[in-house]
C-alpha cells in the first residue's frame, strides 16, 4: 500500500513507467514470445502423472480375445452399409440385440444454414443407433460411452466392428459398475449433437430429433473410436473440443499409461514423442507438436466426435488408429485390449474426473504445460496494453504546458470528446453486427445476382463486409464531429486499449490459444498506432495484423506444421473453406469463435484503424 | 433542465423496454451477479403463487422479500415491468432533485465562507463555480439510469430497484429537510433490508445542521431532536411491521426475511464476500464469524460520522458504499446506487489517486464475472476459487474507490482551511501523506 499511497514513490514509479514505456513494452513483447517458445522445452515442462486415485493404483488385466471376429463384423457392417446406402439401422439393431444390449434408435434431421461443401451436405437426415449394457454390479446411475461414427465410404468400418466386438465381450463380464453405452452415430458431429441433446433433454441449436427411448445414468466419460484399417502402426489421441475446451488431463494420462503397458505406439497431433529434447531437432519437434495443439485449440472447432461431450461436463477424447509405412504393426485384438483396459479403469471411478488439470498444453504425450506456466506468456503481452493505457492516462491528465488558459481549453476539448469516442465505438460495432448477420441473410440474394454457390456467397459476403468496414468508420465520424482533436484520439485509444485488454483477457481464460494468437497480432497494433505515424506503411501493417489476415497466416502455418505445405492458390481456397467452416460450426454446434471475432475483436481492431486515420 | 431529464428518462425507458422484449432478459434474470436470493423475481413469482393458493408465501424457504412487496405485486404483477422501470425513474428523479438542492446549499455555504474570507487566498482554484455545478444533477440521473448495472438489475426485475427507490426518496426528503417523511422512508428502507438503518446517522446530522441544532451531547435540544426523530422512525416502523402482520396474519416473515439477511443461510455465489467464506468455514465458528461480518457493516458508521460530522451528504454516500460492499447479499443494483453519486464529487478529481487503476479493475472484473462463471459452472474446468478471486478483487477495487474519494474529500477540506500549497517548516514544498 505504500506504493499506492505515498505520492513521492508513486510519482517516481509513474515517471519511470512513462519515460521507459516503449522499451518496456518491447521487452515485454519479446519476453512473452520467448516464454511461450520456452514452454516446449522439456526441462520447463512437467511430466504427466495420474492424479486420480481410483484409476492410478488398481491393477487391470486385459483379456479381450476377439479381434478377428470384430474385423469380420466390420466387413459385414461395411457390406450392409453399402447395401443400405447409409446407416444399416436394421442390421445394427439386430446385431446389437444379438449381443445382449438394450438397443434404441434416434432419428434426426437438420437443415444447414448453407451447404457444407467440404462434406457435401445440406439437408441432413440420419439415425443414431445405440445399445446400453446395463451395469450388473451397481445401481444404474452412471454411464460410460464408446462411440464410433458411421461414415460414408470405406472408412471406420473396423471401428464399428471393434465396437460390436467389445460390446459382446463386455456383456459377458460381471464387473461393470457403470452402464456402458455403445453408440454408432451417423453424420459425425451432427448426429452426435442430436444424440447428446436428446440424452440431456436440451435443444440449443434448433435441431429436429426424436426423443431417446432409453437412457443410462449420467455420463462420466466417453471415447470416440476411429479405425479404418485392419492393422495399425500407432494410435493418435485427439483432445481439442468445442471452443478449445479440453478434457481432464487424467484421460490423456490413462491413454498414455495403457499404450505404454500394452506396447502400442501412441502419438498426439500425429507426432511421436522423441527422447532427444536437448538437440535442436528434438526441441523443434516438440515446438511443432505444441503449436499444432495451439492452432487446433484456437480454431475452437471440435477436432473429433468427442468434441461436443465436453460441453456437457463429460470428459471425452477421440482415439484414431493410424496406419503408416512403419514396420511394426498392431492388430485389432491389441486395440481391443487397450480399450478394455481403459474402460475398466474408468469403471473404477468414484467421482467425475476432476483431480488433474483442465487447462494445459501438450508438447508431447508424456509432458504437459499447465495454466500457471503458460499464462505468464499471455500476461506479458497483456501488460503492454496496460502500460500503454497508463501512458495515455498520464498524457491526458497532464494538460499541455504551453497553453496559458488551460482550464477553458480543456473544457472545450472534453465536450466533443464524448461524442467523438462514442461515434466510432457505435459505428464499428454496427459493422461487426453486419459482419455477423449479413453473410447468412444475403446468401439467397447473392446467389441470384452473382454466379456463385451459396457457400461462396456466404464467404465472399463476409470478406466483403469486412473490407467495407475499413472504409466506413473514419469517414462518418469526421462528418459528425468535425476535425478530430488531439485529446480525442487519446481518449479513443485509451478506451480501445482497455477494451482490447479486457477482451483478450477473457478470451485467453476460456481459450488460451485463441487469446494468445490474437494478442500476438493485435497487441503491437494497439501499442504503436497514433495519428502521427506514417500513414501508408502503418495502414499496411495494420491490415497485415488484422484478424482476417491472422487467420490467413494461421492456415498456411497450420499446413506447414502438418508438413503439408500448400501453394498460395490452394491456401486461399483453404482459407475460404475455413471461413465457411467457422460460420457453420457456430450455427451447427454453437462454437463461439465466429461471433467473438465478428462482434468484438473486429470492431476493436476497427477502433485502432480509426485512430490511424483520425486527422 | 427539465427537457434533458425528460429525454434521458425516455431514452432509458426505451433501452429497458427493448431489453425486456429481447431474449437477453431471461439470461440476465438468471445471473447471480444481478439477482440475489432476496431480490430474485423468480422467487417473488413463487411467493405470489403460494399466496394465491392460500399458503403462507414464506413456507418452503424460497421467498424472502417483505410482505409489502408481495402485496404490492399482488396488485401490479401484470405491470411488473412498468413498476420496475417506474422505480428506476423515481430513483433517478429523486436523486436529481436531491442533488440539485444539495448543490444550492453547497454554493450558498461557499458564498458565505468567501464573504467571511474564511478560505486561504491560494485556494481560489478549489472554489466551485456554478457553471461546473450546473450539470451535476443531470449527470447523477444519467449515472443512475444509464449505468449498465442499473439496467441489468431492472431488466432482471430485481427488487433491489424498489429498495433503491425507497432509499433515494429518503435522501430526497432528508435533503429537503422534511423530518417526518425522512423518518418514514428510512423506516421503509430498514424494513426492506435492515442495513439502511445506518443511514439514520447522516440523516440526523444533516437535519440538525439544517435546523441549526449543535451536535453536542450536553444540550437538551440535541437529545430532544433525536428523540423526536427516533419516535417518528420507530412509530412508522411499528406501523409498517404491524401492517405486514395484519396482511399475512402471522409473524412468519420475520425469520424468513430478517433472519435470512442476518444469518446468511443461502450460500449461492454472488459478488459479495460472504458466500465463499461461510461455505469454507467449519460449522462451529459460523456464529462467531457471522457476528463479525455483520457488525462490520454497521461498525463504520461511528468513525465515519465522527469524521464527517460536518458533511452528512458525503457520509450518506460513504454509508451506501459500505453497505453495498459488505452486505450479505449484494447485487450490482446496490453498487449502481452509490455510483450515481460519483458526479456529485467530480470536484474531487484532482485529488483522486487510484481512479485509473480502480476503474480498470472494476471494468475487468465486471467482464470476468460471467467468463469465470461459465468456466466454473458450464465448462467445469475452473472452480469456485477462480470466481471468488474475482469477487475479492472486485470488492477490493470498490473499497479502494471509496477510500480514495474519502481521502480526496478530506484533503480538499484540509486545503480549504490551510491553503493549497502547503509549506514545511523549513519552507520547502510539503505533500500530504495518508498513513
Amino acid at each position: 500500500m505504500g506504493l499506492l499511497s505515498d505520492p513521492n514513490r508513486r510519482r517516481a514509479l509513474i515517471s519511470l513507467l512513462t519515460r521507459l514505456n516503449s522499451p518496456i513494452c518491447v521487452v515485454c513483447y519479446m519476453a512473452g514470445v520467448a516464454w511461450f517458445m520456452g514452454l516446449a522445452f522439456e526441462p520447463f515442462t512437467l511430466r504427466t502423472y495420474m492424479s486420480e486415485n481410483a484409476m492410478g493404483s488398481t491393477m487391470v488385466e486385459e483379456r479381450f480375445p476377439a479381434g478377428e471376429r470384430a474385423l469380420t463384423t466390420g466387413r459385414e457392417f461395411s457390406a450392409h452399409k453399402k447395401k443400405a446406402g447409409g446407416m444399416p439401422v436394421d442390421w445394427l439393431v439386430k446385431t446389437m440385440q444379438a449381443r445382449g444390449l438394450e438397443v434404441f434408435t434416434q432419428r434426426f434431421s437438420r437443415k444447414l444454414p448453407f451447404p457444407d461443401e467440404n462434406k457435401e451436405r445440406y439437408m441432413v437426415k440420419g439415425t443414431n443407433v445405440y445399445g446400453i449394457l446395463r451395469a450388473p454390479r451397481a445401481p444404474r446411475t452412471e454411464a460410460l460411452v464408446l462411440s464410433a461414427p458411421c461414415t460414408p465410404g470405406d472408412s471406420n468400418n473396423q471401428a464399428v466392428g471393434l465396437l460390436l466386438g467389445l460390446a459382446q465381450y463386455f456383456r459377458n463380464q460381471i464387473y461393470w459398475a457403470k452402464d456402458i453405452i455403445f453408440l454408432v452415430n451417423e453424420h459425425d458431429l451432427i448426429g452426435m449433437q442430436a444424440w447428446l441433446e436428446g440424452y440431456h433433454h436440451t435443444n440449443t441449436t434448433g435441431m429436429d430429433w426424436s426423443p431417446l427411448q432409453g437412457r443410462g445414468g449420467s455420463i462420466q466419460a466417453a471415447l470416440s473410436l476411429e479405425l479404418s484399417s485392419d492393422v495399425i502402426t500407432s494410435m493418435d489421441l485427439v483432445l481439442e473440443g468445442l471452443n478449445g475446451q479440453l478434457p481432464n488431463l487424467d484421460l490423456a494420462n490413462l491413454f498414455y499409461a495403457f499404450c505404454q503397458k500394452i506396447g502400442v505406439l501412441c502419438t498426439i497431433q500425429g507426432k511421436l514423442q522423441r527422447n532427444d529434447w536437448d538437440s535442436v531437432s528434438g526441441y523443434s519437434h516438440s515446438v511443432q507438436t505444441m503449436m499444432l495443439m495451439v492452432m487446433k485449440q484456437a480454431s475452437g472447432r471440435p477436432w473429433g466426435d468427442h468434441g461436443l461431450f465436453l460441453r456437457y461436463h463429460i470428459e471425452a477424447a477421440s482415439i484414431k488408429g493410424i496406419n503408416s509405412f512403419r514396420q511394426y504393426k498392431t492388430d485389432v485384438t491389441t486395440i481391443g485390449r487397450l480399450l478394455e483396459g481403459m474402460y475398466r479403469k474408468l469403471n473404477n471411478l468414484l467421482e467425475r474426473l476432476h483431480q488433474s488439470y483442465f487447462f494445459y498444453l501438450m508438447p508431447s504425450l508424456s509432458h504437459f504445460v499447465s495454466i500457471g506456466y503458460y499464462m505468464p506468456a499471455f500476461g506479458l503481452l497483456a501488460v503492454i496494453l496496460l502500460l500503454r493505457a497508463l501512458d495515455l492516462w498520464v498524457q491526458l491528465a497532464t494538460p499541455p504546458p504551453r497553453t496559458e488558459d488551460g482550464i477553458t481549453d480543456k473544457e472545450q476539448v472534453s465536450s466533443p470528446g464524448v461524442l467523438s469516442v462514442l461515434t466510432p465505438l457505435v459505428i464499428s460495432h454496427l459493422t461487426g453486427v453486419a459482419l455477423y448477420t449479413l453473410p447468412i441473410q444475403f446468401q439467397e440474394m447473392a446467389v441470384e445476382q452473382f454466379p456463385v454457390s451459396e457457400t461462396e456467397a456466404v464467404v465472399l459476403t463476409a470478406i466483403g463486409v469486412y473490407t467495407a468496414g475499413l472504409a466506413l468508420p473514419h469517414n462518418t465520424h469526421r462528418l459528425l464531429s468535425g476535425e478530430g482533436t488531439e485529446q480525442g484520439w487519446r481518449v479513443l485509444k485509451l478506451v480501445a486499449v482497455l477494451y482490447l485488454a479486457v477482451l483478450l483477457g477473457c478470451t485467453a481464460l476460456i481459450n488460451f490459444s485463441l487469446g494468445f494468437i490474437l494478442a500476438l497480432t493485435l497487441v503491437p497494433v494497439a501499442a504503436f498506432v497514433t495519428p502521427h505515424v506514417p500513414k501508408v506503411l502503418s495502414a499496411f501493417i495494420l491490415v497485415i495484423l488484422s484478424p482476417a489476415c491472422t487467420l490467413l497466416f494461421s492456415v498456411f502455418f497450420f499446413q506447414e506444421l502438418q508438413e503439408l505445405p500448400v501453394s498460395f492458390q490452394e491456401g486461399w481456397l483453404l482459407y475460404l473453406s475455413v471461413i465457411s467452416q467457422g460460420i457453420l460450426d457456430h450455427f451447427l454446434y454453437g462454437s463461439l469463435v465466429y461471433p467473438l471475432i465478428a462482434l468484438l475483436v473486429y470492431p476493436c481492431w476497427l477502433l485502432f484503424w480509426n485512430i490511424l486515420f483520425w486527422k | 433542465m427539465a427537457a434533458p431529464l425528460t429525454l434521458l428518462v425516455i431514452l432509458s425507458v426505451t433501452i429497458r423496454a427493448v431489453l425486456y422484449r429481447s431474449s437477453l432478459a431471461e439470461v440476465i434474470s438468471e445471473r447471480v451477479e444481478v439477482v440475489s436470493p432476496l431480490t430474485a423475481w423468480k422467487r417473488v413469482v413463487e411467493g405470489l403463487a403460494l399466496l394465491d393458493l392460500g399458503v403462507s408465501p414464506y413456507s418452503g424457504d424460497v421467498f424472502h422479500e417483505t410482505p409489502l412487496i408481495i402485496y404490492l405485486f399482488h396488485f401490479v404483477v401484470d405491470y411488473a415491468e412498468i413498476t420496475f422501470m417506474l422505480a428506476d425513474v423515481i430513483t433517478a428523479v429523486a436523486l436529481y432533485m436531491a442533488v440539485m438542492d444539495y448543490n444550492k446549499q453547497v454554493f450558498r455555504k461557499q458564498k458565505y465562507a468567501l464573504e467571511a474570507d474564511r478560505y486561504p487566498l491560494d485556494c481560489l482554484e478549489l472554489i466551485r463555480s456554478p457553471k461546473e455545478m450546473y450539470y451535476i444533477p443531470l449527470k447523477v440521473a444519467m449515472f443512475y439510469l444509464l449505468n449498465p448495472f442499473t439496467i441489468l438489475s431492472c431488466v432482471a426485475k430485481s427488487t433491489c430497484g424498489l429498495n433503491n427507490a425507497v432509499i433515494a426518496l429518503f435522501i430526497l426528503t432528508t435533503i429537503k429537510g422534511n423530518v417526518l417523511l425522512s423518518a418514514i422512508f428510512l423506516s421503509l428502507a430498514t424494513y426492506q433490508s435492515i442495513y439502511p438503518l445506518t443511514l439514520c446517522a447522516p440523516a440526523l446530522l444533516y437535519l440538525m445542521q439544517r435546523q441549526f441544532i449543535p451536535v453536542n451531547f450536553r444540550r437538551v435540544s440535541f437529545w430532544w431532536f433525536i428523540a423526536q426523530y427516533a419516535f417518528m422512525y420507530l412509530g412508522s416502523l411499528f406501523v409498517i411491521v404491524g401492517l405486514s402482520f395484519f396482511l399475512l396474519g402471522s409473524w412468519d416473515y420475520v425469520p424468513s426475511v430478517y433472519g435470512f439477511i442476518l444469518s446468511v443461510p443461502d450460500l449461492t455465489p454472488n459478488i459479495g464476500l460472504f458466500w465463499y467464506f461461510f461455505a469454507e468455514m467449519f460449522e462451529h465458528f459460523r456464529l462467531f464469524f457471522l457476528c463479525v461480518f455483520q457488525i462490520n457493516v454497521f461498525f463504520y458508521t461511528i468513525p465515519l460520522s465522527i469524521k464527517l460530522k460536518e458533511h452528512p451528504v458525503f457520509l450518506i454516500f460513504m454509508q451506501l458504499a459500505v453497505i453495498s460492499i459488505f452486505k450479505s447479499y449484494p447485487t450490482v443494483g446496490d453498487i449502481a446506487l452509490y455510483m450515481a453519486f460519483l458526479p456529485v464529487w467530480s470536484h474531487l478529481h484532482r485529488f483522486l489517486r487510484n481512479i485509473f487503476l480502480v476503474s480498470c479493475v472494476l471494468l475487468a472484473c465486471s467482464a470476468l464475472f460471467p467468463v469465470l462463471w461459465h468456466l466454473w459452472i458450464y465448462a467445469g474446468s475452473a472452480n469456485s476459487n477462480f470466481y471468488y478471486a474475482i469477487t475479492l478483487l472486485f470488492n477490493v477495487a470498490q473499497i479502494l474507490l471509496v477510500s480514495d474519494y474519502f481521502y480526496a474529500f478530506l484533503r480538499r477540506e484540509h486545503h480549504l482551511s490551510y491553503g493549497l500549497y502547503l509549506k514545511r517548516k523549513d519552507g520547502s514544498e510539503a505533500t500530504l501523506v495518508l498513513k
